[in-house]
C-alpha cells in the first residue's frame, strides 16, 4: 500500500487531497477547488480599473492592485501530474471535496469509478452550477473576448504583482501556476454528476470484487462521509474533517472505524496554530490510560464536550449582532456558503426576529436556493438526532419551509429580478453567496451597504478577510468574522484514536512534534505532501474460504519426519466483496505438483517387480547418477541422479508405470 | 451449523406475520404482526414458542420489521410493553415514521368498538423509542456476528426486504413485496445474495397480472361515472398506503379532467400522514421523486378534510375514509348510511381480510349484516380495486431464480397457493421448498467455509484473470456482477497447533527444508525431413518449421522464444547430435543420414498428455512420408 499526498491543506472550504494505491488500485479521496483564491481578482461591480503599466509600489497592495479579468480557478496543482487513467475509483467525502471533480472527468481518458454519497453528490450538484452560474454573471460582464489574465500571462507581468497575490498565485513553493484552470461549463458538471455511483451511509459497494468501499457519517455537514475500505489485504479507515455532534448532520459514526489496519487521519481544519504548544506538555491533554478505563467511559469523555451547544451559541451571538444592526437601521449581509450553518442560522433569526419588535424580512438570493431549500426537507434520514426526532413526532425537519410559506423568509435567483424590488425594503438580512465576495449577489450588496456603519457583514473566519474585502475598502459597514465547528479539536485526536485500535496511523507530518511522544500507544507514521509513502505488505497470508464438500473430499497424508499434515488442493478460486473462496471443480485426476527426497535403486528394482517390470542395474557413473536399464514388457531406461530422476521410454504405458513406481519412493505430493 | 425456523404466524394464512429464524445460534424475529381477523388470542403469534419462561431480551438477537401494515407490525407494542421485550428492533426510517400512526389508528377502532384495549397510545410511543431506523442497504452491524441489511420492496412507503448473515450463513426475509413499480412506489431491488433461505410472501402466488394501467383507468372511469350522475363515493382505506396511491391518482385525474367535485379525507390523520410522505418522498419512485423541487406529489391540490355533518350534505363528492376493509370506526358509519343509495359506489381493495364487513361483501349478497344489530340493504355499486401492491406469482419466481437460494420457505398466502407455487420452484428452479402452518419448524443445514490462511504465492500462482459476467436475463434487479474466475492448484498444510495453511508447492519446500527432486521423462527419435515438403537449410529453420507445423494442431505452439529449440511448458525439443543419446530407445539400429535427424524430447509429468501427443504427431508426420516414398 502507498499513500501520496497531494494537498494537505484541510479546512472546510479546502479538503484535503490524497491518492493511496491497494491491492493494485489508486484510489482519489477528493477532488477539491481552492476558492479563497479568487480574492485575487477585481469583483466586476467595482469600476473597472485599467491596470497601471508599471506598479511603482508593488508592496502596497490597493483595489487596482487585483486582476480584472474573467477569474480562473485554483486545482490541486499536483493532481495534475497523475495519468488521469490510472485512477480506479474516485471518493468524494463533502460537497466541496467535489467542486474540482468536472475538470478530472472531463479529461481524456478518465474511467475511474467515482463514489459520493446521495446527499455529497446532490449538494455538489447544487453549489457546481451556482459557481458556473455566478461565473456566467462575470463573464457577460467582461464579454466573449476578453482575454484570460492567466493565457497571456508572462513572466515579468506575474513579478510585478504584489507579493500577496504572487503568494495565491503560484503559492508558497512557487510551484502551483499549473493549477489554475477556466471554469468547466454545466455540460462537464452534468457529465461528472452521471459518473458518480452514489451511496447511503454504510451502504457495501464493491468494486471489482475486490474493495468493499462504505462511506461513514462524518458530521461535518449533510451527508459528508468518512470511508472505510475492505481489501483482501488490509482494512483501512480514512477520517477526513469530522464533528462529534452536529446541530444539522447525523453524527460522526466511528464505530465503524474501529480496529482497522492503517488509518489515514486527516482532519485538521481546526489544527493550524495549535499543534507544538501543546506537544510540550503533552501530559495535560493526553489524561488516558484506555487500560483504566472501560471502552464506555472513553467514549463519554470523547463525546462529553458538545460542539452542537458552543455552536448554538455562536450562530446566536450572529442573529444578536444582526439584530442589533437591524434595530440600528443598517442591513445584515451573510455570505457564508456552509448549508448547516445557513438553515440553523435561519431557524434562530426567525426566533430572534419573532421576539423583537421588528418585523425585518430575510432573503435569500441564489440561482440553486429554491431547490437546495426544498432539498433539505426530504432528506431526514441523514440528520441528526434531534431532527429525526421532529419527523417522527410529525414536525418538520427544519422550519424554513414554514418560514418560507409564511412569508418571512424570500427566496430569489438572482438579485436583479423583478420580484425581488417588488418585495424589497430595508433594513433586511440577506443571505448570498459567495464567501470569496468576488462572485455572485454579495458583490452588488456590499458595494450598496459598504458605507452604511449600521450595516453588518457576517464572514467564516479562515478567509483572508483583508484581500476579500479590499476592492470595497474604504468599508464603515461592521464585519463580524465567525469560527465554526470543521473538525475535530486536536485534543480529542489521541483519545479518538486509542479508542479506534488502528494498527497503523498515518498522520501529516506536521503533527510529529504532537503525536511523536505518544508513540508508545499510537503507533503513527508521518506523511509528508507530494512524496509517496509505502507501507510494506503486512499481511503476507489472505483468508482463504474452503467449501465444505472440497473440504471433505482431501486426500490427507502425514509427513513422518515432521509434525505436519498435507494435502494437495484443486479447486476454482474466486474472489466476491473482497473474499477470496476455493470451491470444488469437477474432478480430474491429479499428477503430482511436487516431489523431494531419494530414490533408492534397490527399492525402486524391487517396487518394478511388484507391477511387473523387470530391468537390469548399470552401475554406469554418468556425472553423479546410475542407470537402471528396463527390458520387460518393453525396453526403456530410468536414471538416477541426486536431485532428478529421468525415464526414458517410447511407450506412453511403461513410462507412466515406472513414473508411479517412483513416485511411491518419493515424497510427493 | 444450521438455521432453523419457526413460523409463529402467516403460515399457510395472511395475517400475523412472524418468523422466528435461528441462523447459526443466533435469534432474529422478523416481523411481529396481528391477525386482523380475530378478537381472542388467535390475534397475536404465540410468543411462548420462543421462550417458555418468557426471557425473550437474551433468546432474541434483534427484531427486524418490514413494513408498517398491523398484519407484520401490529403485535409489536404488545410484544415489547407487555411481554417485556427490550433488545434490539429495526425497520426502515419511514415504518418507524408511520408505524405509530397506523398502530394508533387500529387501537381506536378496538376503543370505539368496545374492546379490550391491547396496549395504549403510550405504549406505542415507548415502543417506537426502541427502535432504530436504518436506511435501504445500510449494513448495520447487529452484533459480532450479525449482519442486517434492507434492501427497497415496493409495496408501501419504506417496505423493505431484509437480508440477515451470521458467518458464511446468509438468508433474506421479503416481508412484502412489489416486483412492478406502482404510481408512487418503485420495484423491488436486491443485491445478487448468496443465499441458504429466502422466505417470500405468497399472496399472490396463483396469478398472473396484466397492465395496472388498464385497472388504474377502470377504477377512474368507475368513480367519474358515479361523481358525474351525482352520486358519492366511498373508498375505505387504512390511513396509510393505499390512500396515497389513489390520491395520486385521482388529484392527477382531477387536474386533467378540470373536475371541481370534492375530494375528502375523513380523517386528520391521512392529512396528517400526507405530510409523512412528503418529507419522505425520496422513498418513492424515481417519478415522484423529481416532483420534489417543484411541487412535492403528496402536495395534494383538491383534497380537503371532511366533516361529520358532510355525510347527508346533497351532491357529489369522494371520501377516503378509514379503516380500510370496513373493519369498523368511520368508514363503516358512512357505509352505512351511504349503501343504501344506488347512485353511490364503494370501491374495495382486491383482499379483505376475513371477519370484515369489506369480506362480507365479497360475495354479491344485498344484505349484509354490519353488527349484531345491524343489517345494511346494499343497493350502491361495488367497485373491486384489482391493482394490489403485492406481488404477482411471475413476481415470485423470478425473485427466487434471480437469488437462486439454498432453501424456500413460503409465508403469507393461502395453502393452495402455496403447494402449485411449491411445485413450480422445486420443479423448475430445483430448490427446496416448504410452507410450514403456524408454529410449524423448518431446519436445515448451512452454507459453511473452512477458514485457511492462503500465501500470497499461491494466490499469485493462480492462473490469469478468468473474468465472468453474470446478468440474469429474466430480470434486472440487480447491475451486471463480475466475478473472476481463476482454476487453482496448491497444498494444504496442517501443523499442530496452528491454523491451516495454504501454500504454493515451493513454500512447502521451504518449510520441510528439502530441495525439490525432479522426475522427468526423456525420449529421442528419429524424424525424416522429406516430410516437411520444404527445404530446410539448417537445424534452426527445422525447428520453426516443425513449430508452425504444430501449432495447426496444438494452440500451445507456433510461439517461439528461442531458435533451436521448442519450449511448451516443461516440455522441450530440440535437435539430437549425440548418437550415444540415451534415450534413442529402440533406435539404436537408425542412422542418422542425410534426410534424417533426431529429435531429444523431454518433459515433467505435468506435461505427459501434451508430450505423448505432440511426439505421436511428429511421427505421424514422419511415417506418412516413407509410405509414399515406399
Ligand atoms: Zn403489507
Ligand atoms: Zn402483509
Amino acid at each position: 500500500m502507498k499513500l501520496t499526498s497531494l494537498s494537505q491543506s484541510g479546512g472546510y472550504n479546502l479538503p484535503p487531497c490524497h491518492i493511496i494505491s491497494l491491492c493494485g488500485f489508486n484510489i482519489l479521496f477528493d477532488c477539491p477547488l481552492d476558492l479563497s483564491s479568487l480574492t485575487i481578482f477585481s469583483p466586476i461591480s467595482a469600476q473597472t480599473f485599467t491596470r497601471p503599466s508599471s506598479n511603482l509600489h508593488p508592496e502596497m497592495l490597493d483595489k487596482t492592485s487585483l486582476i480584472a479579468a474573467e477569474p480562473y480557478y485554483k486545482t490541486v496543482q499536483t493532481l495534475h501530474l497523475w495519468n488521469v487513467s490510472l485512477i480506479d475509483v474516485v471518493l468524494i467525502s463533502n460537497p466541496m471535496g467535489m467542486l474540482g471533480l468536472p475538470f478530472l472527468t472531463r479529461t481524456e481518458g478518465f474511467s475511474a469509478k467515482i463514489y459520493a454519497t446521495e446527499v455529497t453528490a446532490k449538494l455538489g450538484q447544487l453549489l457546481m452550477e451556482d459557481l458556473v452560474a455566478m461565473h456566467m454573471e462575470y463573464k457577460q460582464f467582461y464579454g466573449p473576448k476578453e482575454t484570460s489574465f492567466f493565457q497571456f500571462l508572462k513572466w515579468e507581468e506575474l513579478e510585478a504583482l504584489p507579493p500577496a497575490l504572487k503568494e495565491v498565485i503560484l503559492g508558497k513553493d512557487g510551484t502551483e501556476l499549473g493549477g489554475w484552470l477556466p471554469l468547466y461549463s454545466s455540460a462537464d458538471v452534468k457529465d461528472c454528476l452521471q459518473k458518480v455511483q452514489t451511496l447511503k451511509y454504510a451502504e457495501e459497494a464493491c468494486y471489482n470484487g475486490t474493495l468493499i468501499i462504505k462511506a461513514l457519517s462524518s458530521g461535518l455537514e449533510i451527508g459528508s462521509c468518512n470511508w472505510s475500505l475492505q481489501s483482501p489485504k488490509r482494512n483501512i479507515s480514512y477520517i477526513s474533517s469530522s464533528v462529534f455532534s452536529s446541530g444539522t448532520a447525523m453524527d460522526f459514526d466511528f464505530h465503524a472505524l474501529i480496529q482497522s489496519d492503517v488509518l489515514i487521519y486527516s482532519d485538521f481544519a481546526s489544527w493550524n496554530g495549535v499543534p507544538c504548544v501543546h506537544s510540550e506538555n503533552s501530559s495535560s491533554i493526553v489524561p488516558l490510560d484506555p487500560s483504566a478505563k472501560s471502552d464506555n467511559a472513553c467514549m463519554s469523555e470523547l463525546l462529553d464536550f458538545d460542539e452542537s451547544s458552543e455552536e448554538t451559541e455562536k450562530l446566536n451571538f450572529i442573529c444578536s449582532c444582526s439584530m442589533d444592526s437591524v434595530n440600528a437601521g443598517g442591513s445584515v449581509l451573510i455570505p457564508i456558503g456552509r448549508i448547516g450553518i445557513i438553515l440553523q442560522l435561519l431557524e434562530l433569526f426567525a426566533l430572534h426576529i419573532e421576539s423583537s419588535d421588528i418585523k425585518v424580512p430575510i432573503f435569500i438570493i441564489s440561482s440553486v436556493a429554491e431547490e437546495l431549500l426544498s432539498y433539505t426537507t426530504i432528506l431526514p434520514e441523514w440528520l441528526c438526532k434531534d431532527r429525526q426526532e421532529k419527523l417522527y413526532s410529525g414536525k418538520p425537519v427544519f422550519a424554513h419551509e414554514e418560514l418560507i410559506k409564511e412569508k418571512k423568509i424570500h427566496v430569489f435567483p438572482a438579485v436583479h429580478s423583478h420580484e425581488l424590488l417588488m418585495m424589497w425594503q430595508e433594513p433586511c438580512i440577506v443571505f448570498s453567496p459567495h464567501w470569496s465576495l468576488r462572485l455572485g449577489s454579495v458583490v452588488h450588496l456590499l458595494q450598496r451597504w459598504r458605507g452604511d456603519p449600521n450595516s453588518l457583514l457576517v464572514l467564516e473566519e479562515g478567509v483572508n478577510t483583508d484581500l476579500a474585502l479590499l476592492p470595497f475598502k474604504p468599508i464603515a459597514m461592521k464585519v463580524l468574522e465567525c469560527s465554526f465547528v470543521s473538525g475535530l479539536m486536536s485534543e480529542k485526536v489521541p483519545q479518538l484514536l486509542k479508542m479506534l485500535q488502528p494498527k497503523l496511523i498515518l498522520l501529516p507530518d506536521y503533527t510529529k512534534a504532537f503525536f511523536n511522544p505518544l508513540n508508545d500507544s499510537l503507533p503513527c507514521l508521518f506523511y509528508t505532501e507530494n512524496e509517496t509513502l509505502s507501507l510494506p505488505s503486512s499481511k503476507n497470508l489472505l483468508e482463504l474460504n474452503i467449501a465444505t464438500d472440497l473440504a471433505s473430499r482431501l486426500t490427507l497424508s502425514k509427513l513422518k519426519s515432521e509434525e505436519l499434515t498435507i494435502s494437495r488442493l484443486q479447486g476454482k478460486l474466486i474472489l466476491d466483496q473482497g473474499k477470496h473462496y476455493l470451491v470444488a471443480e469437477s474432478q480430474k485426476k491429479m499428477t503430482p505438483l511436487v516431489h523431494w527426497g531419494k530414490v533408492d535403486l534397490q527399492s525402486l528394482l524391487l517396487a518394478l517387480e511388484k507391477i511387473g517390470v523387470k530391468g537390469s542395474m548399470e552401475k554406469v557413473n554418468i556425472e553423479d547418477g546410475c542407470v537402471l536399464h528396463v527390458f520387460e514388457p518393453n525396453k526403456a531406461l530410468i536414471q538416477v541422479e541426486e536431485t532428478k530422476t529421468v525415464i526414458g521410454s517410447d511407450d506412453e504405458g511403461l513410462a507412466s508405470l515406472i513414473s508411479d513406481a517412483v513416485h511411491s519412493l518419493l515424497n510427493g505430493v | 451449523m444450521a438455521i432453523e425456523c419457526v413460523v409463529l404466524g402467516a403460515g399457510q394464512e395472511v395475517g400475523k406475520s412472524c418468523a422466528v429464524v435461528s441462523i447459526n445460534g443466533k435469534k432474529i424475529m422478523f416481523d411481529c404482526g396481528m391477525h386482523m381477523g380475530y378478537v381472542d388470542h388467535r390475534r397475536y403469534p404465540d410468543f411462548s414458542l420462543i421462550s417458555k419462561s418468557a426471557d425473550f431480551n437474551n433468546v432474541l438477537s434483534c427484531i427486524v420489521i418490514t413494513h408498517f401494515h398491523l398484519d407484520h407490525i401490529g403485535a409489536l407494542p404488545y410484544f415489547t410493553e407487555v411481554c417485556g421485550y427490550n433488545g434490539p428492533i429495526y425497520m426502515t426510517y419511514p415504518t418507524k415514521a408511520l408505524a405509530p400512526l397506523m398502530l394508533d389508528d387500529y387501537r381506536k377502532v378496538m376503543v370505539g368498538r368496545g374492546e379490550e384495549q391491547q396496549f395504549t397510545n403510550e405504549n406505542i410511543l415507548n415502543c417506537m423509542k426502541k427502535v432504530t431506523a436504518v436506511d435501504i442497504k445500510q449494513t448495520v452491524q447487529v452484533d459480532k456476528d450479525l449482519q442486517i441489511r434492507a434492501y427497497y420492496a415496493g409495496h408501501v412507503l419504506g417496505a423493505a426486504m431484509f437480508y440477515a448473515s451470521v458467518g458464511d450463513a446468509a438468508m433474506v426475509y421479503t416481508g412484502d413485496y412489489n416486483m412492478t413499480p406502482d404510481r408512487h412506489l418503485g420495484a423491488a431491488q436486491i443485491d445478487r445474495l448468496h443465499l441458504d433461505l429466502l422466505i417470500t410472501e405468497s399472496t399472490y402466488g396463483k396469478t398472473i397480472r396484466d397492465s395496472k394501467y388498464a385497472r388504474e383507468r377502470e377504477f377512474l372511469k368507475a368513480v367519474h361515472n358515479c361523481v358525474a350522475n351525482g352520486g358519492k363515493v366511498l373508498i375505505p382505506t387504512f390511513a396509510l398506503g393505499r390512500a396515497q396511491e389513489l390520491c395520486i391518482l385521482l388529484d392527477d385525474y382531477w387536474e386533467r379532467m378540470n373536475l371541481k367535485v370534492p375530494i375528502y379525507f375523513s380523517s386528520g390523520l391521512t392529512i396528517q400522514a400526507n405530510l409523512y410522505y412528503k418529507v419522505l418522498i425520496s422513498w418513492t419512485s424515481q417519478k415522484v421523486k423529481d416532483t420534489y423541487a417543484t411541487r412535492n406529489a403528496f402536495n395534494f391540490k383538491n383534497v380537503q378534510s371532511f366533516e361529520r355533518s358532510l355525510i347527508h350534505a346533497p351532491g357529489p363528492c369522494v371520501l377516503f375514509a378509514t379503516p380500510g376493509m370496513l373493519s369498523g370506526g368511520f368508514s363503516l358509519e358512512v357505509f352505512k348510511h351511504w349503501a343504501p343509495c344506488e347512485s353511490n359506489l364503494i370501491t374495495l381493495p382486491g383482499y379483505c381480510v376475513a371477519g370484515t364487513v369489506g369480506h362480507k361483501l365479497s360475495d354479491k349478497t344485498t344484505k349484509v349484516d354490519v353488527d349484531k344489530d345491524t343489517q345494511i340493504d346494499v343497493r350502491c355499486k361495488i367497485h373491486r380495486l384489482s391493482f394490489s401492491p403485492h406481488t404477482d406469482e411471475k413476481g415470485i419466481m423470478d425473485l427466487v431464480k434471480f437469488l437462486s437460494p439454498k432453501n424456500v420457505i413460503l409465508v403469507h398466502g393461502e395453502i393452495t397457493n402455496m403447494s402449485y407455487l411449491k411445485g413450480r420452484i422445486q420443479s423448475e428452479l430445483g430448490i427446496q421448498c416448504y410452507y410450514p402452518s403456524n408454529n410449524e419448524t423448518v431446519s436445515f443445514p448451512t452454507t459453511h467455509f473452512v477458514k485457511a490462511d492462503a500465501s500470497a504465492t499461491f494466490i499469485r500462482s493462480s492462473l490469469t484473470p478468468n473474468f465472468k459476467f453474470l446478468k440474469d436475463e429474466a430480470t434486472d434487479m440487480a447491475p451486471v456482477q463480475v466475478c473472476d474466475e481463476r482454476v487453482t492448484q496448491g497444498i494444504l498444510v496442517m501443523e499442530k497447533g496452528q491454523k491451516v495453511k495454504i501454500l504454493h508447492q515451493d513454500e512447502l519446500l521451504t518449510m520441510v527444508g528439502t530441495k525439490q527432486t525432479e522426475v522427468e521423462f526423456a525420449y529421442c527419435f528419429p524424424f525424416n525431413l522429406c516430410s516437411l515438403k520444404v527445404p530446410v537449410t539448417d537445424d534452426n529453420s527445422l525447428i520453426h518449421i516443425l513449430n508452425t507445423k504444430l501449432s495447426d494442431e496444438v494452440a500451445e505452439f507456433g510461439v517461439q522464444d528461442c531458435m533451436d529449440v521448442i519450449q511448451v511448458n516443461s516440455f522441450h525439443l530440440a535437435v539430437c547430435k549425440n548418437g550415444n543419446c540415451l534415450y534413442r530407445i529402440n533406435s539404436h539400429g537408425s542412422t542418422m543420414g542425410s534426410d534424417c535427424v533426431f529429435f531429444c524430447c523431454n518433459w515433467s509429468i505435468s506435461d505427459k498428455i501434451l508430450a505423448w501427443r505432440v511426439i505421436s504427431l511428429i511421427k505421424n508426420m514422419s511415417s506418412s512420408v516413407e509410405s509414399v516414398f515406399g
